[in-house]
């Protein structure tokens, strides 16, 4: 299957998502990253047995700290979908890009730029 | 275990916002256990921080620690030697760690960045509850092992209540009754008769109605 997805997202391989931790959320953000998101297999389908649903609740927890820290809890999401679903896989790339490009870049870089002048 | 939770980021940003830099310094006993104030906690808080004074322009350094224990000299005394490169300490560690680190560095602010709720078991992932009031004079062998100080909203010594109903206590149906849990483990031991002796009034000088508590053991002093 070929598929295209938005070049600009960087994909990071987890065992499962259940060892996904909330500081990697905050940290690819403080980095300078414009969103993250999580892609776990279909709740109530995880290997590990309830791995997504703890990525889940962390997601949650990250999107709890991101706005109240100014930053947009938006910028963190969670998807899931069956490991063989490759469009769907490409369909979440489109929203995830489409959803962040309309919230606009990660305000630290401006930020940081401000700083640095 | 020592029980806390975390304080809500809000509550922390307001309270150290206007410093420079920042030690935020965790525990790695109860807190950790308990998921409030160990160095995963810490990692969080500091990365959030972070983003937080960037964000409002604010140029504030954090560094992390995460101390074996908040409540001893030896772990605290750990960081003396850069104690005073911070204008304030963000301690995760419980009450007791935090008062510790701030008799200690006397100088430093040091704010809490947990609350701490009580001593308590993990009664399963996510939810701990009350066991132990530190009430100086055990009873747990007349009363099944089950604390009525802690445990019965009444604090009774020869319960239940008239309030007791189906094993729930009064003030809440989501709360066990403690007498009723007393009664049952009784039961089970095939002890009941001892339900019957009447116990007798409580000397609670050794609570912390009597005022602030010490224990000093010359057998283990130096
Ligand atoms: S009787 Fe006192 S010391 Fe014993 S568990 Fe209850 S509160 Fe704690
Ligand atoms: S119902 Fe039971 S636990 Fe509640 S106050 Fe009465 S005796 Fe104590």
């Amino acid at each position: 299957m070929r598929l295209s997805y938005p070049g600009n997202i960087r994909i990071v391989r987890v065992p499962c998502t259940g060892k996904v931790d909330i500081i990697h959320i905050l940290r690819a953000l403080e980095k300078g990253a414009d969103g993250v998101y999580v892609v776990g297999c279909l709740e109530g389908e995880c290997r590990f047995s309830n791995g997504n649903l703890r990525a889940r609740k962390r997601i949650e927890q990250a999107q709890h700290i991101l706005d109240a820290i100014g930053i947009g809890g938006e910028r963190a999401q969670m998807y899931n979908l069956s490991s063989a679903d490759g469009p769907r896989f490409a369909e979440y790339a489109v929203e995830m890009t489409d959803k962040i490009k309309e919230m606009g870049p990660n305000p630290l870089k401006k930020a940081k730029e401000k700083m640095a002048a | 275990m020592i029980v806390a939770e975390k304080k809500p980021i809000e509550e922390i940003i307001d309270q150290v916002k206007d410093f420079q830099k920042l030690l935020i310094a965790g525990c790695n006993e109860c807190v950790t256990v308990c998921e409030a104030g160990g160095k995963k906690e810490v990692g969080i808080l500091a990365s959030a921080l972070r983003m937080y004074f960037m964000n409002e322009g604010k140029k504030v350094e954090i560094d992390e620690v995460t101390l074996e224990r908040q409540c001893d000299h030896e772990y605290l005394e750990e960081i003396r030697d850069r104690i005073d490169k911070y204008d304030a300490v963000l301690s995760l560690a419980c009450g007791v760690g935090v008062q510790f680190m701030a008799e200690k560095y006397f100088s430093t602010p040091v704010f809490p960045g947990v609350n701490t709720c009580f001593m308590g078991a993990a009664e399963e992932r996510g939810v701990w509850s009350e066991r132990c009031q530190a009430c100086g004079q055990c009873i747990l062998g007349e009363t099944a092992g089950i604390c009525p100080i802690s445990r019965c909203a009444k604090r009774l010594l020869n319960g239940p209540c008239g309030g007791s109903t189906k094993g729930k206590c009064e003030i809440s149906k989501d709360l066990d009754c403690a007498w009723q849990l007393i009664l049952d483990r009784l039961k089970e031991l095939d002890r009941l008769d001892d339900y019957e002796k009447i116990m007798p009034i409580k000397d609670w000088s050794t609570e912390r109605a009597g005022g602030p508590r010490k224990v000093v053991r010359e057998d283990v002093r130096l």
